[in-house]
């Protein structure tokens, strides 16, 4: 749950750092840019595009190969980076970090390394039914494969907590595996991943944390969390697209069989057959995505500069914000827990389909996201075929959730619904 | 609301999203077939009676956004004693509006409120998936109208 040491001080209302991101300051439609999406990816701030720029204007050149001086800079700030995200997330070494593109191919990573080599008919893969689409379908693939089961720990309906009633029961053996969201993407739960961790560990079973939501979000200590594994991307953090990673424990790690092939994680090729490199960098074939590197390094930066507990209470407080305001609307049904929740609302409006709502919002000015946010089965489940979500970020103020509800009001009024 | 916005939620859309015409099952259909758009969500069931290659009777069945219901509704109350080939033909010429903004000829009668529809990218998948269900639905070989 929300450690209750996160106490807010300093955060009036206003929107943090606003002045760092250049997008943020335009006209959409003829309204100020309201931008509400930032759980679909983060904007950047000028000290990012400034990383990434720079690297590419003096440092350029491929890594761990040539012996020229560029070639140097630019191995030496891939591999700062990756000190820089053990650091970010306290992981022990920075051995225990594989870039990715991102959380999508850090968790297929997991499905397809470890996944085909430890799973068998009969074992249980256990998940939540409030797992992202790139959460649910690796597992999908592996469990057709290896006949291994899918289980699911139950939502306990629009308040969007986990049911952990029977946990005890859902973990014993045959269980695997335990996967599990950090915060969920649609309802904006914070999963108790700690606890889960521990429980599952004392079983054997090896866990699995999307932190596709949590990363830059709050402070997250791995050690604490005590995960196997962990999947995060940059774009969500005020970082490029293309860039992520995943934690994973380095005895784990150790015993993985490669992702891809291809140059980069080789030591020594034969025709038939090939050496690995030591982990890490056995998972990461091909060129990486070094400028991305550098540019999630400078996110890493800022973000601590502002601190994440910071981030987390603005967040929080704006998400508590726009909850009260839109349960005084009438109509709205809104999801997720009232308390604890993280920065993001996900409601649905009577009579109203979210793809409207969204249309209507954007002409405003107001960015959203309206659909089923990659959980379809989770959805369904709640028995309805989407909904709309704001999600905030530092930068978002108190009077941008004032706008996102007055536009609310409108969009009611334009429909002709008695609510508004 | 902007004029796009007008443009795009016409009068006759709203009111077929909020009161959609045909909006059943057909018992006795003999053509009927599924669209999904799995961006938002949006499913339609479209039911058909086609004899000697003209629509009898239409009808469908789902959820779905504003856009989506109206063109199911107002495509249902369109085409009703159409032929095939005239069917085919506005569907045609439905498609370039949508994504053009050039007007179907005026026998198309209330479908002109789609035009609205290309300004917003987005929304063109909303518009035509009714259509793409009805066009699978009747490429489709009959089948015995089932009541079950
Ligand atoms: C909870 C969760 N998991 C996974 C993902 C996938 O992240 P990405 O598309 O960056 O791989 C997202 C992003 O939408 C997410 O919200």
């Amino acid at each position: 749950m929300v450690n209750p040491a996160f106490h807010c001080h300093g955060c009036h209302g206003e929107g943090l750092m606003r002045e760092d991101f250049p997008i943020l300051n335009q006209s959409i439609h003829g309204y100020p840019l309201v931008y509400l999406d930032n759980a679909a990816t983060s904007q950047k701030p000028r000290a990012v595009l400034d990383a990434t720029r720079n690297y590419y204007e003096r440092n350029n050149a491929n890594v761990h190969r040539g012996i020229h001086e560029l070639s140097n800079r630019a191995t030496a700030a891939y591999e700062n980076g990756r000190e820089r995200v053990a650091s970010f997330f306290n992981a022990r070494s920075s051995r225990e970090i594989i870039f990715t593109r991102g959380t999508t191919e850090a968790l297929n990573l997991v499905a397809h390394s470890w996944g085909r080599a430890n799973l068998k008919a009969g074992d249980i893969i256990l998940l939540t039914e409030m797992e992202h689409h790139s959460n649910l379908v690796p597992w999908q693939l592996v469990a057709r494969e290896t006949g291994a089961e899918l289980r699911f720990i139950p939502v306990t309906g629009d308040e969007g907590l986990l049911d952990l009633s029977a946990i005890d029961s859902l973990l014993a053996a045959p269980v695997k595996l335990l996967g599990m969201t950090h915060i969920s993407n649609s309802l904006g739960t914070i999963n108790p991943v700690a606890e889960l961790c521990q429980k599952a560990r004392r079983q054997g079973v090896v866990t699995v944390v999307d932190g596709a939501q949590s990363a830059g979000h709050l402070p997250v200590d791995l050690q604490e969390i005590g995960c196997d594994f962990y999947a995060f991307s940059g774009h969500k953090i005020c970082g490029p697209t293309g860039i992520g990673g995943l934690y994973a424990r380095a005895e784990i790690m150790e015993q993985m069989a490669p992702y891809h092939g291809g140059g980069e994680m080789i030591q020594d090729v034969e025709f038939t057959h090939s050496t690995y490199k030591e982990p890490p960098h056995k998972f990461e074939a091909g060129t990486p995505n070094i400028a991305g590197v550098v540019g999630l390094h400078a996110a890493m930066d800022y973000l601590d500069c502002i601190g994440r507990e910071k981030v987390f209470c603005h967040d929080q407080e704006l998400a508590l914000y726009a909850y009260e305001l839109l349960t005084r609307l009438k109509g709205v049904r809104l999801f997720g827990p009232q308390k604890g929740r993280a920065g993001l609302v996900s409601f649905h409006l009577n009579e109203i389909h979210a793809h409207d709502m969204v249309t209507l919002a954007d002409q405003k000015g107001v960015a959203l996201r309206g659909g089923h946010h990659c959980n379809q089965p989770l959805m369904k489940k709640l028995g309805v075929d989407s909904t709309s979500r704001a999600s905030f970020y530092f930068y978002n103020s108190f009077a941008e959730v004032d706008r996102l509800a007055e536009v609310i009001r409108e969009i009611q009024k334009f429909f002709g619904c008695a609510a508004a | 609301m902007t004029d796009d916005v007008n443009d795009l939620y016409q009068e006759v859309i709203l009111d077929h999203s909020r009161t959609p015409r045909n909006f059943k099952k057909l018992e006795n259909a003999n053509h009927m077939a599924d669209g999904h758009n799995p961006l938002c969500g949006d499913r339609v069931t479209v039911f058909a009676r086609v004899e000697n290659d003209v629509i009898q009777e239409l009808s469908f069945q789902g959820s779905g956004c504003a856009i989506s219901k109206a063109s199911a509704s107002i495509m249902t109350a369109s085409l009703k004693g159409k032929t095939l080939a005239e069917v085919q033909s506005l569907f045609d010429q439905y498609h370039v509006m949508v994504t053009t903004g050039t007007p179907v000829d005026a026998t198309g009668g209330k479908l002109i409120a789609f035009a609205g529809v290309h300004k917003f990218p987005a929304r063109v998948k909303c518009a035509i998936l009714p259509w793409h269900a009805l066009m699978s639905a009747l490429k489709k070989s009959p089948t015995p109208a089932t009541t079950e």
